[in-house]
């Protein structure tokens, strides 16, 4: 082969994107990100990952579900590897209504619809409901994935605040009214009630029916996601919002966590107006969710003992909560403090004033442990001063041994703090949290 | 050639893991284009049993920062008498460390600008401000911070206001607890890819790189779209012969082997700034490397199956570390 050291001609310009100019507002901030580069070092073993909130399969009884699924092609397959409803599968739907009776809720299957993960159903309640511009009220700090359903329509979030007992009512109604007063009424309220991502309080009882109050009172639609209720750790559930007021509140639930996220089956219960309407926006988004999938959860609640494995469930994840609060007891540094989670995956620390945990990361990661910097859970760049510890996914040991780095990375970022003193950050692009396939 | 069975090392526990899993994917497959076997390695703790037992004929090091560029992979393929493309692991102990080779290009006689190399501690132990104030009068502004090793932009910032040094400086040490305070230069960037063909350094024809933002960071570097690459660059013959000169220099006087990339900053005056140089360029889809090679008519598959005909023949003459 002969190379040209001097290529004759004119110089050619390369874009690498030529599409760039089309993109659609809405893709903005989807760009690479240095910050999300750094999780691909959280994969390798030496590194103890706190940042992912990838359920613990562990457990799960893989043998027997091999053989069900084998089963389930050798007698149904016509059926699971066919098309289905956009609505989902009858039997399941019914089945589904079973599960969320443990929570108060008395729903009938036509209003269920099942989704390809509860990502997938908010995705379309924002879709049915958001116009570019239109308000969003969600706690601060909120789901990411929410988050990013909320950009992609262009919704503007409003944060309301959240103490130990879960958001506050007073500053609800305080964001409604002054929302309004804007001319930009809310039209949404999403709210993770229990054992919060990434926050890990509960929404208490007491709060429950005063918050479906005040959106009822200023007409905004509650979005209630549920993924985590049946992982109290005392096998403890809440009231739903959905159980409260079942005309004013589309409730998002999901196998995900009680049984296998890789299956992406979770579902939407919602009024019969807006179901309708789900059921049209399902179609045009996937056509239908898995067949073979929802058989195959089907089958699982069907010949499983599901509650018992829920339980072993909730007895991994309060070991790893436990051993994560000791560690965080032992090791922290002072000024930081922490969640106390009763259930679910995650504790969120806040850290000293000047420490920004974003520019911290690859500190961190040097030092072989990861973690989600508090910044990704915000629409407003709020959250430099926290992190999301996930518990869900290492041994306890490793719990342990993540959180004793970390204590000597935040040692040492304070002694850069102390000898800079708190300075202005710039602003990093792109994602800032990691991806769903990350531990 | 077709018979060859090759190691791609990409992955790693550097920052820039991620950008390096790209290139491992990138150069596998342009070799499996050229019918060479090739299997895409981590440098995780099974690697030497693996190099042991299956010796590959070679290994191409797509390891970009850390243990990939400082030499301490190289050491391991030297003691393993396994056969590798780049670098050798002793200089690229000196080449990876960026004022090292700074002050070498400059005593060549090559134009770099000013800059200052400081440790995290000196800061601590003088006064924060007292010793930022110093590298302000001393370089001016604007200003760059990176950290003395790593790539990929990874904890660099331009500064152009004294009032962002401090924040600066905190972002930088995120990534490393030294930084290189370094002038910056305004003009053409351009990044230049040096081959070695028949064992002589070959310049390729130098990219010019135009970020949409006008600073080639990370979200630059690796958007698609985000940065205009002009090959050849836009230079005058004399400023594009000066910036290959440079180039060709910087991969013999630092004893850099097989392929490297120097940075470089061409002012509106024509004189040729040397910023750095890399021991293991990006070889990912917004790369310069491959840019560089299709125009100049070549292709990537082929240049580095080239690079391992002659590993494997500097190992036949027990001259690995050559």
């Amino acid at each position: 082969m002969v190379l040209q050291p001097s290529a004759a001609g004119d110089p050619a310009r390369h874009n690498l994107d030529p599409h760039l100019a089309r993109y659609a507002a809405r893709t903005e901030g989807m760009t690479a990100s240095e910050i999300r580069a750094l999780f691909a070092v959280a994969s390798r073993p030496e590194v103890v990952s706190l940042a992912g909130g990838m359920p613990n399969l562990a457990a799960l009884p893989l043998e027997s579900l091999a053989s069900q699924v084998q089963d389930i092609i050798a007698q149904d397959g016509l059926v699971a590897l066919q098309y289905g409803s956009a609505h989902g599968v009858p039997k399941l739907r019914e089945q589904i209504c079973e599960v969320m009776a443990l929570e108060g809720i008395k729903a009938h299957p036509d209003d269920v619809v099942v989704t390809v993960g509860s990502q997938m159903g908010l995705d379309m309640i924002t879709r049915l409901f958001c116009d570019p511009g239109d308000t969003v009220i969600a706690e601060g700090p909120s789901y990411v994935g929410a988050l990013g359903s909320f950009a992609a329509y262009q919704a503007r979030v409003v944060h309301v605040a959240m103490d130990d007992d879960g958001l506050v009512p007073e500053l609800l109604e305080e964001a409604l009214t002054s929302a309004a007063a804007q001319g930009r009424p809310a039209k949404l309220l999403y709210t993770i009630p229990n054992f919060h991502n990434p926050a890990g309080v509960t929404l208490s009882v007491e709060r429950r029916s005063r918050i479906v109050e005040i959106c009822r009172k200023h007409n905004v639609l509650i979005v209630e996601d549920n993924p985590y209720g049946l992982l109290g750790f005392d096998g403890q559930t809440y009231p739903a919002l959905r159980s409260l007021d079942p005309d004013n509140v589309v409730y998002l639930g999901s196998f995900s966590k009680t049984f296998a996220s890789g299956l992406r089956v979770g579902w939407v219960l919602a009024p019969h107006g807006i179901r309708e309407k789900l059921v049209l926006a399902a179609e045009s988004a996937t056509l239908c969710p898995p067949t073979l999938n929802q058989l195959i959860v089907s089958r699982y609640l069907d010949t499983h003992d599901w509650k018992g494995q829920i339980k072993k469930f909730r007895e991994s994840y309060r070991e790893r909560r436990d051993a994560i609060l000791a560690a965080l007891a032992q090791h922290m540094p002072q000024g930081c403090t922490w969640t106390e989670p009763e259930g679910g995956f995650y504790v969120w620390v806040t850290v000293p004033e000047g420490i920004d945990t974003k520019a911290m990361l690859p500190r961190a990661v040097t030092a072989r442990v990861a973690y989600a910097s508090g910044t990704g859970f915000y629409a407003d760049g709020f959250g430099s001063r926290q992190m999301r510890l996930s518990y869900c996914y290492p041994t306890p040991e490793r719990i342990k041994e993540g959180v004793r780095r970390l204590a000597a990375v935040l040692e040492s970022e304070m002694e850069l703090v102390q000898t800079f003193g708190t300075v202005q950050r710039r602003p990093v692009s792109g994602p800032q949290t990691p991806g769903p396939d990350t531990a | 050639m077709a018979d060859r069975a090759v190691a791609v090392l990409a992955g790693g526990l550097s920052h820039e893991r991620d950008v390096s899993l790209r290139s491992g994917r990138r150069l596998s497959a342009a070799l499996r284009a050229e019918g060479i076997h090739v299997e895409e390695w981590d440098t995780d703790a099974e690697l030497v049993s693996r190099l042991r037992e299956q010796r590959p004929d070679a290994v191409v090091v797509a390891l970009h920062g850390g243990e990939g560029e400082n030499g301490s992979v190289q050491a391991v393929l030297e003691l393993l008498d396994v056969p590798y493309v780049g670098t050798t692991a002793q200089a690229c102990r000196r080449a990876w460390d960026k004022p090292i080779a700074k002050s070498e290009l400059r005593e060549a006689g090559f134009h770099t600008p000013d800059w200052v190399v400081l440790p995290h501690s000196t800061f601590r132990e003088l006064g924060a401000q007292a010793v930022l104030d110093a590298i302000v009068d001393r370089l001016g502004l604007p200003l760059i911070v990176k950290p003395d090793q790593g790539g990929s932009a990874l904890g660099a910032q331009v500064v152009r206001d004294a009032a962002e040094l401090p924040a600066a400086m905190v972002g930088c040490f995120a990534y490393g607890d030294t930084v290189l305070a370094e002038r910056y230069i305004e003009g053409t960037e351009v990044a230049v890819t040096v081959v070695e063909r028949d064992g002589e350094p070959q310049a390729l024809p130098p990219v010019e790189i135009v970020p949409e933002s006008g600073i080639y960071d990370y979200t630059a570097r690796y958007t698609a779209g985000l940065t205009d690459f002009f090959t050849p660059a836009r230079l005058s013959p004399e400023a594009a012969a000066a910036v290959k000169e440079l180039a060709v220099a910087a991969h013999r006087r630092l004893g850099l082997r097989d392929v490297s990339r120097t940075d470089a900053v061409v002012q509106p005056d024509g004189t040729v700034q040397f910023l750095e140089v890399n021991l293991s360029p990006g070889l990912t889809e917004t790369s310069t490397v491959p840019m560089a090679v299709e125009a100049a008519g070549g292709s990537l598959g082929q240049i580095y199956a080239e690079l391992i005909e002659r590993a494997v023949a500097r190992a036949s003459t027990k001259d690995i570390t050559g």
